[in-house]
C-alpha cells in the first residue's frame, strides 16, 4: 500500500472531523440530561491517559534504545500514586469538590487565603513549565509528517507548516468545546469523551505497532526476549540515583501538572472513579510500554544506523512496507499529541483567565462597574487566553527549533511543575502552611529550576558558556550546573535535588515563622480536615447584603438560569418561596463557592467581599480554627449538627402554626375582599336604578346610566366566574381536556386575546424557541397566557411598553418567561400577588375600562398546579417578570 | 474527652474495613521498596550483571502484581467509600 | 349660596352616582381620588361635609380619618365614612376615630341625601 501526502492530510483531517462530532455528541447528549453513561469510571481512567502524550507514544522508544530500563519510571511514578489514592488524590478530590476548584492555581491560591499572588505565581510557573511541552508535541507532530511523508509522491512536508496549522486547528477545537460557557464546575463532557477515544486510539496503535514487531518481526515471544538478551543495550545502566529520582519527579508531575490534575481532579465527579482508575490506569500505562524495549531492540536491529530511534514506532512499519500499520501508528501519535495539547490549553487558559486576567480586570474597576457583564469578559479572556497559550507554544516550537531529544523537553517540564509540590502537598497536610511560606518555596524553588534546567535548556545561546563553566560574574557557588560547588551530579537530578531541597526548606521555614492571616487559617483547618467537617466552618459572619444584588452579581457569572436555580433550591431549603433566599453566612459560602467554579476562589472572595458588609471572618470561627485538639472540634461538630437539627424541627413547627394562622386570618380578608368588590358594583347599580326610576332626566342621562348599570352588572358577573372558577380549582373539581399544540399558537391567541394591540403594548417574542410541542390544556394555558398579558399591558408603566416573552426548554420542562421593561414589583408585594384580591396599590392606569377584581394570578397560579406546573415571581430582571414552568409531554397531573 | 467513652473493641465489621484501608496505605509502600530492589543490581553489560530480559520481566511482574492488588483493594474500598460516616483521622485503633 | 361638600371616593361609578344625586339636591361636590393627599385636600377646600370611602388607593380611609381629627383645622368636620366590607368591627372602628356618621354600601339614594344634609345642618 502506498500513501500520497494528501491521503495523508486528508485522514488526519477525517480523524480531526470525528473527534469534533464526538465532543458534540457527547455534549449534546449531556445537555439532555444523560450524562450517566458519559460519567463512568471507565471514561474516567481513559481520560487520565492524557498522561501519555507523543513524549510516550515515540520518545519512550528512543528513550528505551539510549537508556534501558530507564523510561519505565516516567510510568513507575504515577502508578505509585495512583495505586496510593487513599493517601494523596482522595483527598486532592474531596478538596477539589467540596471547594470548587478550578486548577491546581485555584487550589494553592485557595489554601492560602485565597491569595491573587500566589494564584498568579503557581500560573505563571505552569505556563512557563507547560509551554515547551506543549512546543514538544508540536513537533512530534510536523516530525512524523515529515519522516512520513520523505519521498512520498506529493512532496516534503513543510515543517513549520504543519505545526502551524496544528495549532490553528487545535486552537478552534478548545475554544469551541473547552470555553463553552462557563460551567460552574469547569467539566467538559465533549472533551473528555473526545480524548478518551483518542486514548483507545493511542494504546491500540501502540499495540498493534508491538504486537507485529514481536511476532511479526521478531520470532514471537522467546524470540524477541533472546534479541532483548542479545542487544547491545543495557537495560539496567547501573543509574540507582536517576531510577530513585526520576520516579519521584514523575510522580510529583503527575500531581502537579495542569492537565493532569484538571482531569484527576477538577473533572472528577465521583471518589469511586478514583477506586476504579487505582487500578485501571497503571494497567493502561503498562500497556503503553509494554512492547517499548521490543520495538527499540528491533528497530536497532532492523534500521540503518544513524534512525533517529524517536521515530522508530513509525519508522519500522514503513521500511518493512506496511503502509495502514504506519497510518494507525501516525494516529495515534497524533491522538496523543492532540489530547494533551486541548486539555494543557485549557487547564492553562482556566488558569491564566481566573488567576491574572481576573484580578486585574478586577483592579481596575470600581465596586459598582463589576456588575456588568462579567461573564462575557471571562469568557473572553478564556478564548484569549487559548489562543495565547498555544500561540506562545508554537513560538517556543519556532525559537528551539526540532533539534532536542523529546525526552529532555518533558523532563524539564516536570521538574518546572513539580515545584508546586511543596505548596501543595504541605496545604492540605499541614495547617501551619501559611500564605508567606509558600510564596517563599514558590519563588525559589521556581528560581532555582528557571537558572540551573530551564534557560540552560536554551543552549549556550542563552546562559554563556563562561556562566556555565565559572559561575555569573565569576560566583563560582552559583554555576547552573554546580550549585554550591557540588559537582559531578547528573544535571538534571542537580536541579531537581537543589530545587525541591531548598523550595520545601523556604515552605518549611516562612512558615514557622510567620503569621498566618484569619482566611489562611480557615481555609487550612477546612483542608486539612476535609473529611472530617460536619459543617464547614463559614468565612462570612453577618451581611448587610442585599439578596438581590447578590442574585445580579451570580447570573452575571453563573448565567441566568444557574443562578435562579441555586437562589431557588437555596430559598425552598430555608422555607421560603421564590427566589430569595435570606443572605444566611451559609448560603454566602455556598455562592462564593459556585462562584469560585467559575473564576477561581480569589476572585470569588473578592466579588463577594463587595457585596457584604462587615468582616469576613468571625471570632467564633476564628475559635474553631484556632481549637487544636480535633477531637474536641468534632464533637462540638457533631453537637452542632444535632442541635442544629433540633432547630429545623422547631422552625417547621413554628412555620406550620404560622401558616394555620395566617390561613385563618386569610379566610376573614378573603370574605371581607368578597364583600367589597360585590357591593361596589351593587352600590352603582342600586342607585342609578333608583335615579333612573325618577322624572326629569334628559334622555343623554338615562342612556349614560343605564349603560353604567349594564357594565357594573357586568363587572358582577365577571367576578361570580372567576370566583367560581377560582373556588372550582382549589376544590379539584377541574377536568382538564388535554390537547397537543404548539406552545407559539397558544402565545399567539394570548396576545391576540390580551388586546395588546391597541393597549400599545409592543412584545418580543423568539418564534424558534416558542416551536414546541406541548400537550396539556391549551385553553387553560392560554387563560394563563392572557393574564400575564394583560397585566403587563395594564401595569407595564414604561415610556414604551414592551413584553419580552422567552421560552427554554430544560430537563423535560418546559420555562416561559414573561419579563417587561416597567418598574416591576416592589419586594413586599411580591409576596401577596399571587393572593386572592391582590391588587397592587397606586397602580391603576387612568382607563375608564374597570380593573379586574385581582383574582387573575391566583386563578394562573391555581392553573398551573393543575397543568403539574407552577408560576412565579422572577426577581432581578429589570422589571415586572413571571416565570411559568410547564412540564412537556404532561399526562400524569392531569389524571387527578 | 470523647476517646474515653469509646469501646475499646470495634465490631469485626468495622475492623475489617480499617484493615483494608491500612492495605491501601501500605500497598504503595511495598511497590517501592520492590521497585528499588534494581539499586542492588550489576549493570547489565558488565560481568555478573543482570541479565536484560531477566531485569525487564522482574520490573513488569512487580508492576502487574501492584495492579492485581489495587484490583482487590478497590473492590474492597469501593463499598466503603459508599459509606463515608467514618472517617479516617479518627480511628481510635491507629 | 350653594353648599359643599367634598366627595373622597375612587370608584368612577360611585363618585358620579353621588355627585348626580347631591348636585340635583342642591349641593356644589368636588371630588377627590387619591387616599395620600385627601387630609390636605379637606384642609383646603374647607367643605361643609366630607363623605369618605373606607377602602382608597395610597392610604385607607381610616387613616384619613385618625389625620383629620388630629388636625385641629379639620377636628370638627362632619364626616360621613362609607364601606363596602360591611363589617360591624369596621363601623366601630370608625366611630372611635371620629366618624360623625357611618353607611354601609349599598345605600339608598334618599338616605345619603337626607344624612348630608342632618350632618351639614346639625
Amino acid at each position: 500500500m502506498t500513501l500520497t501526502f494528501d491521503t495523508l492530510v486528508a485522514v488526519s483531517l477525517g480523524y480531526v472531523a470525528v473527534l469534533f462530532a464526538v465532543a458534540f455528541a457527547a455534549e449534546r447528549r449531556a445537555d439532555a440530561g444523560s450524562s450517566v453513561w458519559l460519567r463512568s469510571p471507565l471514561i474516567y481512567t481513559l481520560s487520565l491517559s492524557i498522561y501519555c502524550t507523543a513524549w510516550t507514544f515515540y520518545g519512550a522508544v528512543g528513550y528505551a534504545a539510549r537508556s534501558g530500563l530507564e523510561y519505565l519510571t516516567i510510568y513507575l511514578g504515577p502508578s505509585l500514586v495512583m495505586i496510593g489514592w487513599w493517601w494523596v488524590l482522595r483527598k486532592l478530590v474531596r478538596i477539589g469538590r467540596a471547594q470548587r476548584i478550578t486548577s491546581i492555581a485555584d487550589l494553592v491560591s485557595s489554601r492560602f487565603g485565597k491569595s491573587p499572588w500566589i494564584g498568579a505565581l503557581v500560573t505563571l510557573i505552569a505556563v512557563a513549565g507547560v509551554t515547551p511541552y506543549i512546543a514538544l508535541q508540536l513537533q512530534s507532530i510536523s516530525l512524523t509528517f515529515a519522516a512520513f511523508t520523505e519521498g512520498m509522491p506529493g512532496g516534503s512536508t513543510d515543517v513549520e507548516f504543519v505545526a502551524l496549522w496544528t495549532a490553528v486547528g487545535l486552537a478552534v477545537f478548545t475554544i469551541l468545546f473547552g470555553t463553552r460557557n462557563l460551567d460552574p464546575s469547569e467539566r467538559h463532557h465533549g472533551i473528555v469523551m473526545a480524548i478518551a477515544v483518542e486514548a483507545v486510539v493511542k494504546l491500540f496503535a501502540l499495540l498493534a505497532v508491538g504486537a507485529f514487531v514481536v511476532w511479526g518481526l521478531g520470532g514471537g515471544l522467546s524470540g524477541t526476549l533472546a534479541r532483548i538478551d542479545a542487544s547491545d543495550v543495557p537495560m539496567w545502566q547501573g543509574d540507582g540515583g536517576r531510577w530513585v529520582g526520576l520516579t519521584l519527579l514523575s510522580g510529583a508531575a503527575f500531581l502537579t501538572l495542569p492537565r493532569m490534575f484538571h482531569v484527576l481532579v477538577v473533572e472528577n465527579d465521583d471518589d469511586r472513579h478514583l477506586a476504579v482508575a487505582s487500578w485501571a490506569f497503571p494497567l493502561y500505562v503498562l500497556l503503553m510500554s509494554l512492547f517499548v524495549v521490543p520495538i527499540a531492540v528491533v528497530g536497532l536491529e532492523r534500521l540503518p544506523s544513524g534512525s533517529n530511534p524517536d521515530l522508530f514506532v513509525l519508522a519500522l512499519p514503513i521500511s518493512e512496507g506496511h503502509g495502514g500499520l504506519a497510518l494507525l501508528a501516525f494516529l495515534g501519535g497524533f491522538s496523543s499529541a492532540t489530547s494533551m495539547v486541548i486539555v494543557a490549553t485549557i487547564a492553562l487558559a482556566t488558569m491564566v483567565s481566573n488567576h491574572i486576567v481576573a484580578p486585574l480586570w478586577l483592579s481596575t474597576r470600581e465596586p459598582d462597574a463589576v456588575s456588568r457583564d462579567l461573564r462575557g469578559t471571562i469568557l473572553l479572556a478564556r478564548r484569549v487566553s487559548v489562543g495565547g497559550v498555544l500561540s506562545l507554544g508554537y513560538i517556543y516550537f519556532q525559537l528551539t527549533g526540532s533539534g532536542v531529544a523529546l525526552s529532555a523537553i518533558g523532563l524539564i517540564a516536570f521538574a518546572g511543575v513539580a515545584q508546586i509540590l511543596p505548596a501543595m502537598l504541605g496545604g492540605i497536610f499541614w495547617r501551619g502552611g501559611t500564605a508567606g511560606g509558600a510564596a517563599a518555596g514558590l519563588l525559589l524553588g521556581a528560581a532555582v529550576w528557571v537558572w540551573t534546567l530551564f534557560l540552560p535548556s536554551f543552549g549556550t545561546a542563552v546562559i554563556p558558556a563562561g556562566v556555565l563553566d565559572h559561575g555569573p560574574y565569576g560566583l563560582g557557588w552559583l554555576r547552573p550546573r554546580a550549585l554550591f560547588g557540588i559537582e559531578g551530579i547528573d544535571p538534571l537530578l542537580h536541579s531537581v535535588i537543589w530545587s525541591l531541597l531548598l523550595n520545601t526548606g523556604a515552605f518549611t521555614l516562612v512558615s514557622l515563622l510567620t503569621f498566618p492571616k484569619p482566611l489562611e487559617r480557615l481555609q487550612g483547618a477546612q483542608f486539612v480536615n476535609v473529611f472530617e467537617q460536619a459543617n464547614p466552618s463559614r468565612a462570612w459572619s453577618r451581611s448587610g447584603a442585599e439578596v438581590e444584588d447578590l442574585l445580579v452579581l451570580a447570573q452575571r457569572v453563573l448565567g441566568s438560569e444557574a443562578a435562579l436555580d441555586l437562589f431557588g433550591r437555596e430559598a425552598e431549603g430555608q422555607g421560603k418561596s421564590g427566589h430569595l433566599p435570606d443572605p444566611t453566612p451559609a448560603f454566602l459560602q455556598e455562592l462564593e463557592r459556585e462562584l469560585a467554579g467559575s473564576v477561581g476562589a480569589a476572585a470569588a472572595h473578592a466579588l463577594v467581599g463587595q457585596f457584604v458588609k462587615g468582616p469576613g471572618v468571625s471570632v467564633e470561627d476564628l475559635m474553631a480554627v484556632a481549637d487544636e485538639a480535633a477531637q474536641i472540634l468534632e464533637y462540638s461538630a457533631r453537637l452542632e449538627h444535632k442541635s442544629a437539627e433540633q432547630e429545623r424541627t422547631a422552625r417547621a413547627l413554628r412555620e406550620a402554626n404560622d401558616k394555620l394562622t395566617h390561613i385563618a386570618r386569610q379566610k376573614d380578608a378573603f370574605l371581607s375582599r368578597i364583600s367589597h368588590e360585590l357591593r361596589t358594583p351593587t352600590t352603582s347599580i342600586r342607585s342609578f336604578s333608583s335615579i333612573l326610576g325618577e322624572e326629569g332626566l334628559t334622555p343623554e342621562e338615562a342612556r349614560r346610566f343605564a349603560g353604567i348599570v349594564e357594565a357594573e352588572a357586568q363587572r358582577m358577573t365577571r367576578l361570580l366566574d372567576d370566583l367560581l372558577d377560582l373556588s372550582v380549582l382549589r376544590e379539584g373539581q377541574v377536568s382538564l381536556r388535554q390537547q397537543e399544540g404548539l406552545l407559539s399558537e397558544v402565545i399567539d391567541r394570548a396576545v391576540v386575546s390580551a388586546g395588546t394591540i391597541q393597549g400599545g403594548l409592543r412584545v418580543v417574542r423568539d418564534a424558534a424557541a416558542e416551536a414546541v410541542p406541548v400537550t396539556t390544556d391549551l385553553d387553560r394555558l392560554a387563560q394563563v397566557f392572557i393574564n400575564l398579558v394583560s397585566n403587563a399591558r395594564k401595569y407595564c408603566d414604561a415610556a414604551r411598553p414592551e413584553l419580552r416573552i422567552g421560552v427554554q426548554r430544560r430537563g423535560g420542562q418546559v420555562i416561559i418567561d414573561f419579563v417587561d421593561n416597567g418598574s416591576g414589583i416592589p419586594v413586599p408585594e411580591r409576596e401577596v400577588v399571587f393572593e386572592s384580591f391582590a391588587r397592587l396599590t397606586g397602580r391603576r392606569t387612568g382607563s375608564a375600562e374597570p380593573t379586574g377584581a385581582g383574582l387573575g394570578l391566583a386563578i394562573c397560579r391555581e392553573i398551573m398546579a393543575h397543568l403539574g406546573g407552577s408560576i412565579s415571581y422572577l426577581p432581578g430582571q429589570g422589571g415586572a417578570a413571571f416565570r411559568v414552568i410547564l412540564p412537556q409531554g404532561l399526562s400524569a397531573a392531569a389524571a387527578e | 474527652m470523647a476517646r474515653a467513652h469509646r469501646p475499646v473493641f470495634l465490631p469485626p465489621a468495622g475492623y475489617r474495613r480499617r484493615r483494608v484501608r491500612d492495605a491501601a496505605r501500605l500497598l504503595p509502600v511495598l511497590g517501592v521498596v520492590l521497585l528499588v530492589v534494581p539499586l542492588l543490581w550489576t549493570r547489565s553489560d558488565q560481568p555478573g550483571g543482570v541479565g536484560n530480559s531477566v531485569a525487564l520481566i522482574y520490573v513488569f511482574a512487580v508492576w502487574a502484581g501492584l495492579i492485581a492488588g489495587a484490583n482487590l483493594l478497590s473492590r474492597l474500598l469501593r463499598r466503603d467509600t459508599e459509606d463515608d460516616a467514618d472517617e479516617d483521622g479518627r480511628d481510635p485503633s491507629a | 349660596m350653594a353648599r359643599r361638600v367634598l366627595l373622597i371616593e375612587d370608584e368612577p361609578n360611585i363618585i358620579e352616582a353621588l355627585s348626580f344625586i347631591l348636585t340635583r339636591d342642591g349641593w356644589t361636590v368636588h371630588t377627590h381620588a387619591d387616599g395620600a393627599t385627601a387630609a390636605a385636600r379637606v384642609k383646603n377646600g374647607s367643605p361643609e361635609v366630607v363623605v369618605l370611602d373606607a377602602m382608597l388607593p395610597g392610604r385607607s380611609g381610616f387613616d384619613i380619618l385618625r389625620d383629620l381629627r388630629a388636625d385641629p383645622d379639620t377636628a370638627s368636620v362632619p364626616v360621613l365614612m362609607l364601606t363596602a366590607r360591611g363589617q360591624e368591627k369596621d363601623r366601630e372602628l370608625a366611630m372611635r376615630l371620629g366618624a360623625t356618621e357611618f353607611m354601609t354600601k349599598p345605600f339608598a339614594n334618599s338616605e345619603i341625601v337626607a344624612e348630608v344634609r342632618r350632618l351639614a345642618g346639625g
